[in-house]
């Protein structure tokens, strides 16, 4: 296994049917990296991430995560990985600190007050000291998905799988989002992929970025996002990247 | 978690003071047989405590949990020796995010508070509202959805009709040969027709009927107004200046009450068919039956069932559309309101079918 590369997708592609969704997607994330798969609705983000979290096996191609096969290594690749889901997904007979406590009890033979002592920790890192005893109920969208994010980062994976982080909430909470992605990269140095559609956010996160559509059942774009919008002369991606109205 | 290394503990006495030695993985799944050992260690330590951690790689939250733990639990005493760059970042991290002081207690959430008295208001308003609503229906009828009633009529009733007769042919067939067997024994077997058709007739037409469109169609509308809830469909209703009361209740209470007399009818028909079936098992003609069922119920008997149907089918569309419209929040709500349809239905159907006895008694009926 290289260490340097976390995920590897090798010309995946996905039908349901007869209907293509997209086809030769190919790329490399490497390890500590902010990755950003971005796209217009319907372009097959979701189902990439889902393809690369092991919930849905590519129907062409092959993906890795840390060189373990998503299809036929899918326990060792979800020892590795951490995901929040658009929703959050929280439980909601639970309050957040029983949510992040959860995979720590089912996984490991920490003692309770062990578990309760990390998940308050997660729950900190992620700005909601005070909220432990909340449900998720109780609290806003933004904190929904900041807790979200303490449950992925439960068990300290390697690396984080974000679907629409920002998506619903207003640009300030989202902004805080997008430096907690940051703040956290630095402090744990785990690798994120973080799927949205959010151009502020794709720019105040992405180390580099995939772009997927519709039209072309597949990538049309790698790379740094400031260059993609220099340099690009794709016009799906210059429209994209410049807020045009796509004809 | 398969193939975890488990992190090593050691403590050794030395003339500086006591050194914890913590080696090997400090992550979840490794810190699990040493967590406890550790903060033991620690704390049974005299003077200085140094805690060496030049042999700990990788170190994740969770071991910057446990250090985090014994710097809170020991203060200016502790030492933290070896820790390598980042972790030491991530530490320095954690001490700034992680308020001081103990960890909040885990809120018990085992007893809830029932807020008997709110509860009842709530419900005494939703009735009120509800009389309201009826009583300014004229001035709202553009509110009113023709295809949501007959929707909601098919739902609780057509849908209901098979239930209703396989459950009224069975307690037919059961009470005739349960009371058969009795009065055999003073020869009056044949006014089991009789008994079994005046009992259905009166009581357990409308009762059986009530109950079964508690659990159908009270925990339905429950459901399905609890979700709209759940949803903001109600609010934005309300926002759209549509009375909710009207729009949402009142179709669903009129086709409780609708359908009501024909299920208890249903469960009429189907009994005595049932009954009928086991007294021709017994050796009686039908003509016998029969002439029995006639003597035994008239059209008062009759009405006095219906009356009591069309009151069970309001109580129990009321107390489901309440259940709904007052759900919470959450994922729960919803089942929370459906449980409640049910039982505050099937309670109520009681309660009202003993008043109904008292009243029936005292008026001679």
């Amino acid at each position: 296994m290289n260490d340097a590369v976390a995920i590897v997708v090798d010309a995946a592609g996905q039908r349901f049917g007869t209907r293509t969704i997209f086809e030769n997607v190919s790329f490399t994330v490497a390890t500590g990296e902010v990755f950003v798969v971005l796209g217009g609705s319907g372009c097959g983000k979701s189902t990439l991430l889902k393809q690369m979290i092991g919930l849905l096996p590519p129907t062409q191609g092959r993906i890795s995560v840390r060189g373990h096969d998503v299809v036929t290594e899918v326990e060792a690749v979800r020892r590795d990985i951490g995901v929040m889901f658009q929703s959050g997904a929280l439980f909601g007979s639970m309050t957040l600190l029983e949510n992040i406590m959860l995979p720590l009890a089912m996984f490991t033979d920490l003692p309770a007050r062990a578990r309760a002592e990390i998940a308050r920790i997660k729950l900190a890192l992620v700005g909601l000291a005070d909220a432990v005893n909340l449900l998720p109920s109780e609290i806003s969208g933004g904190m929904a998905k900041r807790a979200a994010i303490a449950r992925a980062l439960a068990l300290d994976p390697p690396i984080l799988f974000l679907d629409e982080p920002s998506a619903g909430l207003d640009p300030i909470t989202g902004a805080g989002l997008d430096r907690l992605i940051l703040d956290l990269r630095a402090a744990l140095g785990c690798t994120f992929v973080v799927v949205t559609h959010e151009l502020q956010s794709i720019f105040a996160i992405a180390d580099r970025c995939v772009m997927l559509d519709r039209a072309a059942k597949g990538m049309i774009a790698l790379g740094v996002p400031r260059d993609l919008q220099r340099t690009s002369d794709h016009p799906t991606v210059r429209a994209f990247f410049n807020r045009e109205a796509e004809s | 978690m398969a193939r975890v290394t488990v992190a090593r503990l050691d403590v050794a006495n030395e003339p500086s003071g006591t050194v914890i030695a913590l080696a090997g993985p400090l992550t979840a799944p490794a810190l699990a047989p040493i967590w406890s050992r550790t903060k033991d260690a620690a704390r049974r330590a005299k003077g200085a405590l140094i805690v060496d951690l030049a042999g700990a790689e990788p170190v994740d939250t969770s071991g910057a949990a446990l250090l985090l733990a014994l710097e809170r639990e020991h203060g200016e005493r502790i030492t933290l020796r070896g820790l390598g760059e980042q972790p030491t970042a991530l530490l320095a991290r954690l001490r700034a995010a992680v308020p001081d002081g103990p960890p909040p207690k885990v809120a018990p959430r085992t007893v809830t508070r029932t807020g008997l008295g709110r509860t009842l208001l709530i419900r005494v308003a939703f009735f009120g509202e509800t009389i309201l609503a009826t009583l300014t229906l004229p001035t709202k009828l553009r509110f009113l959805r023709g295809g949501d009633f007959f929707r909601l009529t098919e739902r609780a009733g057509t849908e209901a009709m098979p239930l209703i007769l396989m459950m009224g042919f069975l307690i037919g067939m059961i009470l005739a040969f349960q009371s058969a067997i009795p009065m055999r024994q003073f020869g009056a077997d044949i006014y089991v027709a009789a008994l079994v058709s005046l009992s259905l007739f009166r009581e357990l037409g409308p009762l059986l009927a009530a109950v079964i469109l508690a659990g159908r169609t009270g925990s339905a509308f429950a459901a399905e107004l609890g979700t709209m809830m759940v949803n903001e469909e109600v609010a934005a209703l309300t926002t759209m200046g549509i009375d909710a009361e009207t729009m949402l209740v009142i179709p669903r209470m009129a086709a409780a009450m609708l359908v009501m007399p024909a299920l208890a009818i249903g469960v009429d028909v189907a009994g005595i068919i049932g009954m009928g079936f086991v007294m021709m098992i017994l050796g009686f003609p039908p003509a016998a039956i029969l002439h029995q069922v006639q003597m035994a119920t008239g059209p008062e008997a009759l009405l006095l069932g219906l009356f009591k149907a069309v009151v069970f089918g309001a109580a129990i569309g009321l107390i489901g559309c309440r259940a709904g419209l007052t759900a919470g929040g959450g994922p729960r709500a919803v089942g929370e309101a459906a449980t409640s349809a049910v039982v505050g239905g099937i309670v109520a159907t009681i309660l009202l079918d003993g008043l109904f006895a008292v009243i029936f008694y005292r008026l001679g009926l």
